[in-house]
């Protein structure tokens, strides 16, 4: 009943946009974009659950004030999909000029959302210069978003990877595979849990189970082809929390709110082990305080789940111009050393370390790893994220078996 | 309802109080309602029409219940409903519990004349920094436990038990009680002194009751239909917090209200259909409890009479004490609790390392709220002016409706009560999603004026509440005899009234100042999230994040309100520090 | 009833002319008809709830919507009831002084003086003048709610003078005063009334009062239940 409602609505909407949108007019050059962009206000929609990310939002803020004389607003997001949700209810609404908002913070499911529905504007991605320094090579993520294409509708801004954090004082011990993790849970009753889905950690977790358990991996590349498909491949899965759901905190009647809670759970001693998408998160936290100096990272043995986050601009932005400029900036050797440094965010730069000017590539090599940054090559092979339909779906089946 | 509007809006029945030419109150009553009931009408209107499938920009064109089919399909709904019934009848329940035992046994004491002036910083203090100074207590990691650990517990590490987000939504029910326990103490002090209680009780006490029976017996029944509103605007409240609700409640699921919420921000934009129908859901669930509270107090009532005719005099001493007892003792750990959660928002935004079980931080700093410096300035600064703005414009429209009925000689009835209530009865989730709808298509959505007009609706019943009784108080033979010494009707408002209510004004408009701080939904709805508030951050960052950080920003949220009510008590107290009449307090 | 005739009325009288009041349709007293003269004091007597302070209200402009007047009223030949009230320059003193209580005792003399008087030193001398007479020198500065019963009357008359009136009404203005004092207050307040020729009405249910005026004396008596036409 539901999915023939969606349907419905899909459909009539699909029909609605084809029927409001605008003539497609030819992106703007990187050159008009960097003339027109002074003076304009970007409203940057970004989630904003991670102090750290929004100290260095507000720093590229400064940064493009003094280069460009842009001004940058932070719409600060719980969830990305209000964003996506603002441009959707926009372009319904027949407003294709002067939306509002101008940058978002994106990847996965939302940017799979927003371009199949034709709300976002370019391709704009390829003509920002510094996007010519992005590795597009050793990191496929970066222009394959969850396997969808991106074709220059978004600018790479970072990489992340699944890891684990934990206190080396308390946990001497720790998995080094998804089976492992529920023998470790059954042995440690209620030191483990995951934030509950749609948080992108949360769900991240439940694809990299997946991932390891299904019994072919290749097929979550494509997109689910039908109830029976979506049913025989995540049967492990579910077989797999229900065993592990009673160890956990809580007992699993209880989820931490979002990844960043449960990183402070941690350092309450209410949990063994964090979930974290950046490498050097754990370092980044003990730098400001908020894990104790114990705390050290560890992955699994074949693997974790890596993707590339984006900022993508909407059809109907106001400020297009300054919100390239701004993308591009993003992807410079100064934004992009600065987002690496544990000190400030501590996630992997897109940028191919070969493609930079000498003095450009010491802005990473002077970058402090700290006791509790794994090395590159200590980190583990990068597993591929599944199509977004598989994540859409386990959301929903999620919240079906334990969301009350 | 169309009664009371027109006793409201009725014109001056002495032409010859009003003077010659222009009055600006006169369209002041009818453009208040309207301001009021326009954006609420259409509200609702805008999400009933959706919850039946009709909203045509997403294709919906036919009424029908598919959206409600739908609804009752989503996971987690009816323990939704469970948590939001729970949270929101134990706490109301709770609250009023609190607020009759405190007033039948401690009325005669001291502490029942001090709370008063404890209670207007408390009744302050927004929703979503209580209950982050809640959490912060209460979590099992929380003050209290460290308070007892490991010394007392025995727990090295915090104990594996829901505290706080409990499935049941209890944590949510304790702050709840926490918040709305000053609110009703404070309209219950209010209705004692129109009910003449102090009569009441000493023909009580002479015909021999004790001190407890005797409140209940007889000041209780006639205080209750005055406080009936206010705890039907609790329970409603309750009902549907979002704030709170977010801070202390369950999150798989939540209460119902919170799941709204995140339906109409989910990206498949037909959850829309479903989040509408769950506003309407959310509208019976009020009605309903409000229906269910009031054959409660039929019941009681009953069983009220039955117990007064019986004659029981409960005059016993040890009785008395028990009374007292159980009066004080719950009240006063409940504003404990309020007041304990503050001063830990308070420490925990000058921790820098702050592990359990240590009962103090391991390391101080200033450094959460230095780099907290240009966002808190940014936030705050968003905050203040559309604080002022609304309670500026709700105290212009309140003073002119207030002023009206001295020219027009006129008092609106109860109906009219009824409709200043409205947007306090009516769950902010059933109205404002309509009223987003109608703010795009005014071309209003994510500018001040739509964040300012969704805040009034708020703001503005708070402002009337505080300041009708004195304005209607003030000697009507004041404004004659400045009439009389040759004043217009304006002269007399600017020189006589509003100076001599200097006070009560001040006061009103730092309620409303309040209110507005407060405010989570209205700012996220109608700011289109553009503007960030300290409220809409604070409760952002309450889903996680840094707890010191977090607490910058509740410290910061409660601070606003707090020095709007101190400069409210400073500012008459200065203007008539020559003024003998103006000495004694509120 | 055909009431004191308007043209045998003297320059500067108050003339009453079926002056009454009605509450919801229903008569309340009986209607009133009375000259009074300028430097004249009439003293309209009855028991308490009759209506006397609502006819006086009635006649200043303010009186409760609840309340219905009839009847006409003028004042030196002039119609009183279609003004608005801060037009018919009547004073009244009521029972309680009802000094403003935000303002000092010069600015509710202020309050009072007429904005004839203009310039700041001039209202300044004005008020300083009238402070004076009343024996209250130097107390512009002082807060109402230090100054003693006698005082606070005697400062409440002077700002009702100051305004100019062509009347005056006194709406029990004694009742409050301990017995010692009213008499002092009553025979300076008539003193003024007297000595500025003004039209005086006053209302109490106090016979020392009434013969203390010296002038005509009415009986009000109440319509009570019955009909009227």
């Amino acid at each position: 009943m539901i999915e023939a409602m969606q349907r419905a609505a899909g459909a009539a909407l699909a029909l609605a946009l084809l029927g409001a949108a605008p003539a497609v007019a030819e992106p703007l050059s990187w050159d008009e974009a960097l003339e027109r962009a002074p003076g304009q206000t970007v409203y940057w929609n970004a989630w904003a659950g991670d102090e750290r990310i929004n100290a260095y939002i507000a720093w590229v803020g400064e940064r493009v004030e003094a280069l460009h004389g842009i001004e940058l607003e932070h719409v600060k997001l719980t969830d990305t999909a209000e964003a996506v949700n603002r441009v959707l209810a926009e372009k319904a609404a027949g407003k294709s000029e002067a939306g509002s908002v101008d940058l978002v913070w994106i990847n996965g499911e939302n940017f799979a959302t927003m371009k199949q529905n034709g709300l976002l504007y370019g391709p704009f991605a390829e003509r920002l210069p510094n996007f010519a320094l992005v590795d597009t090579r050793d990191k496929p993520t970066t222009v394959v978003d969850f396997t969808v294409p991106t074709d220059g509708l978004e600018a790479p801004w970072g990489m992340a990877k699944i890891n684990f954090i934990y206190d080396s004082a308390r946990v001497t011990e720790t998995p080094g595979s998804i089976p492992a993790f529920a023998d470790w849970a059954a042995a440690h009753p209620g030191r483990f849990s995951y934030p509950a889905p749609p948080d992108f950690i949360g769900s991240t977790f439940l694809k990299q189970v997946l991932i390891e358990l299904t019994a072919d991996a290749d097929l979550l590349q494509r997109p689910v082809a039908d109830d029976a498909q979506f049913q025989a491949a995540t049967a492990p899965l579910w077989a797999y929390l229900d065993a592990l759901h009673p160890q956990l905190w809580r007992a699993g009647r209880v989820f931490p709110a979002s990844g960043p809670a449960q990183l402070q759970l941690l350092d309450d001693g209410e949990l063994d082990i964090a979930i974290s998408f950046y490498p050097s998160e754990a370092q980044s936290l003990i730098d400001n305080g908020r894990l104790p100096a114990s705390a050290r990272v560890f992955v699994l043995d074949e693997g974790t789940i890596g993707n590339t986050h984006f900022v993508a601009i909407p059809f109907n932005a106001r400020a297009k111009a300054a919100a390239m400029v701004v993308a591009n900036f993003l992807m410079s050797p100064e934004a992009q050393a600065r987002k690496q440094d544990p000190r400030h965010w501590g996630d992997d730069t897109v940028l191919a370390m070969d493609r930079l000017a000498p003095d450009e590539r010491a802005l990473f090599e002077a970058i402090p790893a700290g006791p509790a940054t794994l090395p590159p090559e200590a980190l583990g092979p990068v597993l591929l994220e599944p199509h977004p339909t598989w994540m859409t779906r386990i959301e929903a089946e999620w919240a079906r078996r334990y969301g009350g | 309802m169309g009664a009371a509007l027109r006793r409201l809006s009725r014109g001056p029945a002495s032409p010859a109080l009003a003077a010659g030419g222009l009055d600006w109150t006169r369209p002041v009553p009818v453009l208040t309602l309207a301001l009021f009931l326009l954006p609420i009408g259409a509200g609702l209107l805008g999400t009933l029409l959706p919850a039946f499938g009709w909203l045509p920009a997403l294709g919906g064109e036919t009424l029908g219940l598919a959206p409600w089919r739908a609804l009752l399909a989503q996971p987690g709904l009816a323990q939704a409903v469970l948590v939001s019934l729970v949270s929101g009848l134990g706490a109301t329940l709770a609250a009023f519990a609190l607020v009759v035992a405190f007033c039948a046994g401690c009325h005669r004491s001291r502490l029942f004349r001090r709370l008063r002036l404890l209670l207007a910083p408390l009744l302050a203090v927004p929703h979503a920094a209580m209950a982050i100074g809640l959490a912060f207590l209460i979590a099992p990691s929380g003050l209290i436990a460290r308070g007892l650990s490991p010394w007392a517990t025995g727990w090295a590490l915090p104990p594996d038990v829901a505290t706080v987000n409990d499935p049941w939504g209890l944590a949510l029910a304790l702050g709840l009680t926490v918040k709305e326990l000053p609110f009703l103490l404070l309209m219950t002090f209010g209705a004692l002194g129109q009910v003449r209680a102090a009569e009441r009780l000493r023909t009580a006490r002479a015909l021999g009751y004790g001190p407890a029976t005797a409140w209940l017996k007889t000041v209780l029944p006639a205080v209750y239909p005055l406080i009936r509103l206010p705890l039907y605007a609790t329970l409603a409240f309750s009902l549907s917090v979002v704030d709170m609700a977010i801070v202390l409640g369950p999150a798989t699921p939540p209460s119902l209200a919170v799941l709204v919420v995140r339906w109409f921000y989910d990206p498949d934009l037909s959850q829309r259909f479903v989040a509408a129908a769950g506003a309407v859901l959310q509208l019976g669930l009020v009605v309903a409890a409000i229906a269910l509270w009031a054959v409660g107090e039929r019941l009681a009532a009953a069983l009220g009479r039955r117990w007064l005719a019986a004659g029981g005099r409960g005059a016993g001493r040890a009785g008395a004490r028990v009374a007292d007892l159980a009066g004080r003792v719950p009240t006063l750990f409940a504003v404990g609790l309020g007041a304990a959660g503050l001063l830990a928002v308070a420490l925990w935004s000058l921790a820098w390392r702050w592990r359990y079980p240590d009962l103090l931080p391991s390391a101080w700093s200033l450094e959460s709220w230095r780099r907290q410096a240009g966002g808190l300035a940014d936030a705050g600064a968003t905050t203040l002016w559309v604080a002022v703005a609304a309670a500026a414009v709700a105290l212009l429209l309140v003073v002119g409706c207030l002023e009206r009925e001295q020219r027009g000689g006129r008092r609106p009835g109860r109906g009219a009560l009824w409709l200043l209530y409205l947007p306090l009865l009516l769950p902010q989730i059933a109205f404002l999603f309509g009223v987003q709808v109608l703010a795009v298509r005014l071309g209003l959505d994510g500018g001040w004026l739509a964040l300012v007009w969704c805040h009034l609706l708020f703001v503005l019943p708070y402002v009337f509440l505080a300041l009708a009784d004195a304005y209607r108080a003030l000697d009507p033979r004041f404004g004659r005899a400045a009439r009389c010494l040759g004043a217009g009707p304006e002269r007399v408002l600017w020189r006589i009234r509003l100076p001599m209510l200097l006070r009560p004004i001040a006061f009103a408009a730092a309620v409303g100042f309040a209110v507005s701080v407060a405010q989570y939904l209205p700012t996220l709805f109608a700011g289109a999230g553009r503007f960030a508030s300290l409220t809409t951050e604070a409760v952002a960052l309450a889903a996680g994040g840094d707890r010191r950080v977090l607490a910058v920003y509740a410290f910061a949220q409660a601070l606003l309100p707090l020095l709007a009510f101190l400069l409210a008590m400073a500012l008459p107290a200065w203007a008539y520090r020559r003024r003998r009449s103006f000495r004694a307090g509120p | 009833m055909s009431g004191a005739s308007a043209g045998a009325a003297p320059e500067g009288a108050l003339e009453l002319e079926g002056l009454g009041l009605r509450l919801a349709g229903r008569r309340l007293i009986e209607p009133l008809d009375l000259v009074v003269p300028p430097g004249e004091i009439a003293t309209l007597m009855g028991p308490s709830g009759v209506g006397k302070s609502s006819l006086l209200d009635f006649l200043c402009g303010t009186l409760d919507p609840a309340f219905e007047g009839e009847g006409r009223a003028r004042l030196g030949g002039e119609d009183l009831l279609d003004l608005p009230p801060e037009r018919r320059r009547l004073g009244i003193l009521f029972q309680d002084d009802l000094l403003f209580p935000h303002l000092s005792v010069a600015e509710n003399l202020a309050f009072g003086l007429s904005p004839a008087v203009r310039g700041r030193a001039a209202r300044r001398a004005r008020i300083a003048e009238a402070l004076a007479e009343a024996g209250l020198e130097g107390f512009e500065a002082r807060d109402p709610a230090t100054l003693s019963g006698g005082q606070r009357a005697r400062v409440a008359l002077f700002r009702t003078l100051l305004a100019e009136p062509r009347a005056l009404l006194l709406d029990e203005p004694f009742s409050r005063l301990d017995a010692g004092l009213r008499d002092r207050v009553r025979r300076f307040i008539f003193r003024h009334a007297r000595v500025r020729r003004l039209p005086t009405l006053l209302v109490t249910h106090d016979p020392a009062d009434a013969r203390a005026a010296e002038g005509p004396v009415v009986e009000l008596s109440i319509s009570g239940m019955q009909q009227s036409g």
